[in-house]
């Protein structure tokens, strides 16, 4: 296959995976009842009647909820186990290391199920702090990948220094190692609560009866007809699950950039 | 017990890591004010020993006193010691005034006399007006004068410096050794100092104290460890010496007569070491050693004559190897006009007071 043909190669895989969100976040601003191109007319009502159906207004309040609490809550976790795994040496280490990051590797499905299994052994009903608690466990890894990497970079002299200086180790971390770490816990947020927001797979699993988060209440829509109104919150998830990375980033560069 | 402000004493101090014995039962005094170094080839254990003495490890054996005190159990972050990395460790996200002022916020500086003192010690390092910097936009060499002037600031009891040069470039370091000697001699300040570069040990230290493989050699004044070297080890570690089995032939009070090999006699300062023994060891150092195409007239010296064996030309020096009967002698001599040249016939004037007996400082 010559250049020309792996460009055009590429060029139709990124099409086929991207074409049908592009169709999505078209026709969500279609006027037209049913989705058919060529689009009738520009139109933000499927949007308003989102903020009228009620069932989607609370799905999107319990997602957001789900996604902060857990960014905040593995985050910290994933801080604490960071220091421990890269700064400190103990028994058993590697295999803590290599159970944390596991649900990685883990397909959701089994993972699910598993979680459920280990509830109704512990006779638990399925309820929202077991389901926060399933996509705590989804994301921990990530901020632990994300965070250990940073706190290798971050060389051990720096707190050494701090500590000889007069900081005790509390200090010397609030001081040196939190701030040098700061890019890496931000990116463990974003991480963490993007992952929570769109999971669907696992969710189905772990929420209890009555409870949807936005992929679930759009799954559920899915279900008994096609209507306008899901390919508007198609748009809305996928505004928020891309834009808030993209945001963070460029927020980054600016305050990088700020800096004297 | 309180001895001196900032000596501090290593008792029989040892260390192992698993089953690596990086320093074993080191004994060793830092006078206050004075300048120790380590010097040791890389891997002998000094930075295990300085970072002992910082608190950074534990000794598994022996016993660290500052003042008289024991600090063993002290933890580092109040040890009050400053400490000097080879790689600066400059806070990279602070300026240069939160870096020079970090120690003075624990202490419960105010903030006024923080300031006074911060100028105070950018001054004594020559960068003064620098606070508002970043490490960043800071050369190698300023970087190292503001992370001792952090570690200066808070008026340690003992300042402690890994191989604070070795990142410099040759130049530069060579000012920084003078300037080091310079603020630490200002500042009257207890200081161990750690290399593997003999140049920056004998010319900065009041005590130099050679490590080989976690033990200490030999400690004493820089001429003492450079002319009297005690250990076969210190001797080939420190310049170009010629390592000689020597056998007594006679002695009177004031010289020894030694053969080095069949045929090939030396006479030595009686002074120079315990010739008690038929068989002794003996240093001759490379440079002390006279090469030339005659020599008139000596006073006891002994001349040899020897063959051009190897030259390795240096410019302001040549340093020879020359074959005396079936001796290999290296021989650094200053180059009049051209060294000489390979298999070029030559003399060699050994006085007696340059033949020394090891083992005997
Ligand atoms: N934290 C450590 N764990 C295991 N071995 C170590 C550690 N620190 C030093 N060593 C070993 O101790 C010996 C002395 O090291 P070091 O004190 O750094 O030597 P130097 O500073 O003279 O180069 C070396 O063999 C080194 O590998
Ligand atoms: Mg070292």
């Amino acid at each position: 296959m010559g250049n020309a043909g792996i460009r055009a190669f590429t060029t139709l895989v990124y099409l086929f995976m991207f074409a049908p969100i592009a169709v999505v976040v078209l026709l969500s601003f279609n006027s037209a009842q049913f989705g058919s191109f060529p689009i009738e007319g520009f139109s933000l009502k499927w949007f308003e009647e989102l903020f009228n159906n009620a069932a989607i207004v609370r799905a999107f309040q319990t997602s957001l909820w789900l996604a902060i609490v857990t960014a905040i809550v593995s985050t910290t976790f994933g801080i604490l186990a960071s220091i421990a795994l890269v700064r400190y040496d103990f028994p058993g280490k590697s295999w803590i290391n290599t159970l944390l990051v596991a649900p990685v590797l883990i397909p959701e499905t089994v993972l699910g199920v598993g979680l459920l299994l280990f509830m109704l052994w512990l006779s638990q009903p399925r309820s929202l702090p077991v389901l926060m608690l399933g996509h705590i466990l989804i994301s921990l890894p990530y901020v632990v990948l994300v965070v250990q990497a940073r706190l290798v970079g971050i060389r051990r002299v720096y707190e050494e220094a701090a500590l000889s200086l007069g900081a005790n180790r509390i200090q010397t971390f609030f001081a040196i190692t939190f701030p040098l770490l700061m890019p890496a816990i931000f990116a463990g947020l974003l991480f963490a609560f993007t992952i929570s927001f769109d999971n669907i797979t696992a969710t189905i699993f772990w929420r209890p009866p009555g409870t949807e988060t936005v992929p679930t209440q759009i799954y559920g829509m899915l279900r008994n007809s096609i209507s306008p109104e899901i390919n508007a919150l198609g748009t809305v998830m996928i505004v928020i699950t891309v834009g808030i990375p993209l945001l963070a980033g460029a927020l980054a560069r600016y305050f990088a950039r700020a800096k004297p | 017990m309180a001895g001196p402000a900032g000596a501090v004493e290593l008792r029989r101090i040892s260390k192992s890591f698993g089953s690596v014995q990086a320093v074993k039962s080191v004994d060793l005094t830092l006078d206050a004010g004075s300048f120790t170094t380590l010097l040791g080839p890389s891997g002998c254990g000094k930075t295990t020993i300085l970072r002992m003495v910082a608190g950074l490890e534990t000794p598994s054996d022996g016993e660290i006193l500052v003042n008289g005190n024991r600090i063993n159990e002290v933890p580092i972050h109040k040890r009050n010691i400053g400490l000097v990395f080879q790689n600066y460790a400059l806070f990279p996200h602070k300026s240069v005034f939160d870096n020079v002022a970090f120690g003075l916020k624990y202490r419960d500086v105010p903030k006024e006399e923080s300031r006074r003192r911060v100028a105070q010690a950018l001054e004594l390092v020559r960068l003064p007006g620098m606070e508002s910097r970043l490490p960043s936009q800071l050369s190698g060499g300023q970087q190292q004068r503001i992370a001792l002037a952090r570690a200066v600031v808070i008026q340690p009891d003992v300042l402690l410096l890994d191989e604070p040069l070795s990142a410099l470039d040759a130049n530069l370091r060579e000012e920084m050794r003078v300037e080091l000697k310079k603020i630490q001699r200002e500042l009257n300040i207890t200081t161990l100092f750690v290399t593997h570069d003999q140049e920056e040990a004998l010319a900065m230290s009041d005590t130099v104290v050679v490590m080989s493989e976690g033990e200490s050699e030999q400690q004493g004044p820089p001429e003492e460890v450079y002319n009297r070297p005690a250990s076969a080890f210190v001797a080939d570690f420190l310049g170009y010496s010629n390592l000689l089995e020597a056998r007594v032939l006679a002695s009177n009070g004031a010289t020894t007569a030694l053969e080095l090999t069949d045929g090939v006699n030396v006479n030595a300062d009686s002074a120079n070491g315990h010739f008690g023994h038929a068989q002794v060891k003996l240093v001759i150092r490379a440079e002390k050693i006279g090469i030339a195409s005659e020599w008139d007239g000596s006073n006891g010296d002994s001349i040899l004559d020897g063959t051009v064996a190897d030259v390795d030309y240096l410019g302001v020096t040549a340093r020879y190897f020359v074959k005396v009967g079936d001796l290999r002698l290296q021989v650094i001599g200053t180059i009049d006009e051209h060294p000489f040249r390979e298999g070029e016939a030559v003399k060699l004037r050994i006085r007696p007071r340059d033949c020394v007996v090891l083992g005997s400082a």
